[in-house]
């Protein structure tokens, strides 16, 4: 075909005038010498390395033998689960940007983004900003081969946002509000505005066994042992890998 | 979904024991893996060349050849590989469109060959990634052009069974078909020519008489010029007509601008013809033979040249337009300047900035008559200032503007094509969007009807509907499934939405309880415990009447209903949303796809709406649907 551009260049290829930054600067060998000269310090070389540092952060999770004692996945699970984690994520880690796009594909009709949120916090258990692959797999790994106790004991760590130990009723409406944030505009019945505060009233009084007003662990793991119900829909997740 | 999101479902389903505490309902069944095997590596052979890659990563996509059970029509049992006899080249995109999600158009392929190879591999080019996107369709275009012209060469070859109205405007509006359409071309061509010669010619001073001053040949030869033009518009008034009768639509015709001249060129005659030889309205006469110069433009019929510089007139008129805006604002400052300059200065012919305003021009286009001249210093100062500038002015700009002109017309083209392709890709995305969820929807009475079935043991039948939609689809449906237990809510689509909205507007019905049928999800299915059910919440036998804003609104009302029972899509509405079809949607959203539940009688065939029976082809599933449901 004929080219699209016949007079002049698309303007990623347009001569750029050569900018005076301080960069270019110090790259003037001039410069670099009145430098050297007015200061007596010795050859301290950070200047230019420390652009060096602005790479790409990466990293590099600890060997199959670690992972495999700290969770209770097979080799071949833990090489499968990486190559999906490593595929989306060629860096190694996860931000929280990229974590709210993936889990928000999963649900198209509603805003995922704030359970999105939690979930981040609830797996990111260094509180660094980013998800490893480690801390991806230890997650995956109580939710999927954990104990029932345990199970219970990740769930409320997600509804305990500042992880006090304590869920209060504000926590727990946020974390309601966003399950039903997920579920969007359409739906029947609709949902309404007091629908998540209903919810949060319906489990806290199931939950709040001394009608103190918070849920601690031991209520909370107690009052799920007892019901039915849930420690049968904890089972539904065991063979998702 | 995504292929890469693919490997991320596992997570999403265990991180939704995050709502199992909460949620106040039984969660649905999790399907199960029928056969749950190893990923392996499996060898793909296209034309030799070996390309190896997981088996999961094939089953992203099963709306492909590759990720579907089409593929094992290419298995080779010798060497335990996958051969196709294509191009391996081309192979290497359509592999890495499984293992990122993206598709790419590869520059150096030829847009047909490679249109074959999507086509074989069962792959919409749509989902070509934004990166590749414009070149693809640009070579597309390109291609369809190159098409649509040899199509036109081979027109030519005569149709049988033309009317004779249509042999002419063919003939009229491509003079190459027949002799006949070139004698006429050729000679409309001739009496526009002799016709245009005329009219100069008449002006001519011809010989005078001795004592008389000279006159134009028009005077002198009068009646043999008037011959002259009645014989070219008795022609021109000919074809007009001939060209009136045979166009397809005549008032497109005469709208357009072709008509117009010819209209226009005649129509002096004519008017000339009516008025009488009166002195007021001579002069008015005068002008009007002043149109009979557009005869000339009659010429762009036959000439190609003529009506593409028309048309890049036309589209460029905005450059001009400022190219002319610019000159008139450079014009205005100069006179002005001039004026006051020159205003001192005795007998100066600047007499006024409109009088100026011919000296700035004469002087900015370095033509320089001399009629007007500054005399004072001031005014010569600036009067050379004004002739510099003028060159800058004109000069530079029509290089760049017809450089510009090149550059802003293919922009403006792209733009709008940018345009035209955000709101296209965005169509599309919501329509994936959609469709997930819509395969959702539709896959929950399949799910439900599977749940139904297991309970009755159909076993093949159920396996029949399983295969509908793939393993990946249908966790990624039970994820949403618990989501809808945990929130105690349902998940309809949007046409849905606004109807019960409306509905329940209109009818003010107590806030609706969530479906009965999902309330059945676990706690069985079969059909007398649901219609129990039925009845605790609403015993009165309005219970038909309430289940009808969900149901198609040409459904019979069937009076006492005792059972219920879920229509089923067929597979074409689970597929894949990546790979759907742009105009899928239209029948997902048609109403007899929305049908959840309808209600039968037991003795009488299922009755349908009559687009829902158009769009099920699967007519004996209606039957086993009555088989089951009535227990």
């Amino acid at each position: 075909g004929k080219d699209p551009n016949p007079i002049g260049q698309t303007e990623g290829s347009k001569w750029q005038k050569p900018r005076l930054s301080r960069k270019s600067l110090m790259k003037c060998c001039l410069v670099k010498w009145i430098i050297a000269s007015t200061t007596q310090q010795g050859p301290g070389k950070d200047s230019s390395d420390s652009d060096l540092e602005l790479s790409m952060v990466r990293h590099q999770p600890e060997g199959l033998e670690q992972l495999q004692a700290q969770t209770q996945f097979t080799r071949k699970e833990l090489q499968s689960l990486y190559r999906g984690f490593k595929n989306e994520c060629p860096s190694g880690l996860v931000d929280e940007e990229t974590f709210k796009t993936i889990y928000s594909q999963f649900f198209p009709q509603g805003d995922a983004t704030t359970y999105a949120h939690f979930l981040f916090n609830a797996f990111d258990m260094d509180r660094n900003g980013s998800i490893r692959f480690e801390d991806f797999v230890l997650g995956l790994s109580v939710l999927l081969r954990g104990s029932v106790t345990e199970k219970l004991r990740w769930a409320f760590n997600l509804y305990d946002i500042n992880k006090d130990g304590y869920i209060t009723k504000e926590e727990m409406l946020a974390i309601m509000t966003s399950i039903y944030d997920m579920m969007g505009r359409c739906t029947l019945p609709s949902v309404r505005d007091d629908s998540p505060f209903e919810h949060v009233e319906k489990f806290f009084q199931k939950m709040d066994r001394n009608r103190d007003g918070v849920v601690t662990i031991d209520e909370f793991i107690e009052t799920c042992q007892k019901d039915e119900s849930i420690m049968a829909s904890m089972q539904l997740f065991e063979n998702v890998i | 979904m995504a292929a890469g999101v693919a490997a991320w479902l596992p997570f999403a389903r265990a991180a939704a024991i995050g709502w199992m505490p909460v949620a106040n309902l039984p969660m649905p069944v999790a399907p199960t893996e029928k056969s749950k095997r190893q990923d392996e590596l499996i060898i793909l052979n296209v034309s030799g060349r070996r390309f190896q890659t997981w088996r999961n990563t094939l089953d992203r996509y099963p709306d492909t050849l590759l990720g579907s059970s089409e593929k094992e029509f290419f298995y080779n049992e010798e060497t335990k590989e996958y051969f196709f006899d294509r191009d391996p080249d081309v192979f290497r995109s359509v592999l890495n469109f499984y293992r990122t999600g993206k598709l790419h158009y590869p520059r150096y392929e030829c847009i047909s060959s490679y249109d074959e190879e999507l086509a074989f591999f069962g792959i919409v080019p749509e989902i070509i990634g934004d990166c590749c996107y414009e070149e693809y369709k640009d070579r597309k275009r390109e291609n369809a052009e190159r098409l649509m012209d040899d199509q036109e060469d081979n027109k030519d070859a005569k149709l049988p069974n033309m009317t004779f109205r249509e042999t002419m405007w063919r003939a009229f509006e491509n003079p190459h078909t027949s002799t006949m359409a070139l004698v006429f071309y050729y000679v409309t061509g001739f009496f526009i020519a002799v016709s245009v010669i005329t009219n100069v010619v008449e002006t001519v001073p011809c010989g005078s008489a001795p004592n008389q001053k000279e006159v134009p040949c028009g005077e002198r030869y009068t009646v043999a010029f008037f011959c002259m033009d009645t014989a070219c518009v008795m022609i021109f008034t000919v074809e007009y007509l001939m060209r009136l009768f045979a166009a397809p639509s005549r008032y497109r015709f005469m709208r357009s601008v072709m008509s117009i001249i010819d209209v226009v060129a005649i129509l002096p005659y004519y008017i000339g013809l009516v008025m009488t030889d009166n002195e007021d309205v001579s002069g008015a006469f005068v002008t009007l033979r002043v149109f009979r110069v557009f005869r000339i433009f009659k010429f762009s019929r036959h000439s190609q040249g003529l009506r593409i510089l028309g048309y890049t007139l036309k589209s460029c008129a905005s450059e001009l337009g400022f190219l002319l805006f610019s000159l008139t604002m450079a014009i205005i400052i100069f006179a002005t300047v001039m004026f006051y300059a020159e205003k001192g200065s005795s007998s100066s012919k600047f007499t006024s900035i409109p009088a100026s305003f011919w000296y700035t021009i004469v002087t900015m286009t370095t033509l320089g008559y001399g009629d007007m001249v500054p005399k004072t210093i001031a005014g010569k100062i600036f009067g050379s200032i004004c002739s510099l500038s003028g060159v800058l002015v004109i000069a530079l700009p029509v290089p760049v503007i017809v450089s510009n002109f090149s550059r802003i017309y293919h922009q403006n083209q792209r733009a709008d094509k940018r345009r035209a392709q955000k709101k296209a890709r965005l169509a599309r995305i919501r329509i994936s969007k959609t469709g997930s969820s819509n395969a959702f929807l539709h896959s929950k009475r399949n799910g439900l009807f599977n749940e139904a079935l297991e309970l009755t043991s159909s076993t093949e039948e159920e396996q029949r509907l399983s295969k509908s939609t793939s393993l990946l689809e249908s966790q990624h449906h039970h994820l949403l499934h618990c989501l809808e237990k945990t929130t105690n809510h349902e998940f309809v689509d949007e046409q849905y939405y606004q109807q019960s909205y409306l509905d329940a507007g209109l009818q003010n019905y107590p806030s609706r309880s969530p479906s009965l049928s999902s309330q059945d999800g676990m706690t069985g299915t079969c059909c007398t415990r649901r219609s129990k059910k039925h009845h605790t919440p609403l015993p009165n036998a309005s219970a038909a009447t309430h289940m009808q804003p969900l149901t198609h609104t040409h459904t019979h009302q069937q009076g006492l209903q005792e059972l219920s029972t879920i229509h089923i899509q067929p597979l074409s509405t689970s597929r894949s949303s990546l790979n759907m079809r742009v105009d899928e949607p239209a029948p997902l959203n048609c109403q007899s796809s929305q049908i959840t539940t309808a209600i039968i009688s037991i003795p009488t065939p299922p009755v349908t709406t009559p687009e829902g029976d158009a769009h099920l082809p699967a007519g004996p599933a209606h039957q086993n649907v009555v088989k089951v449901s009535a227990l």
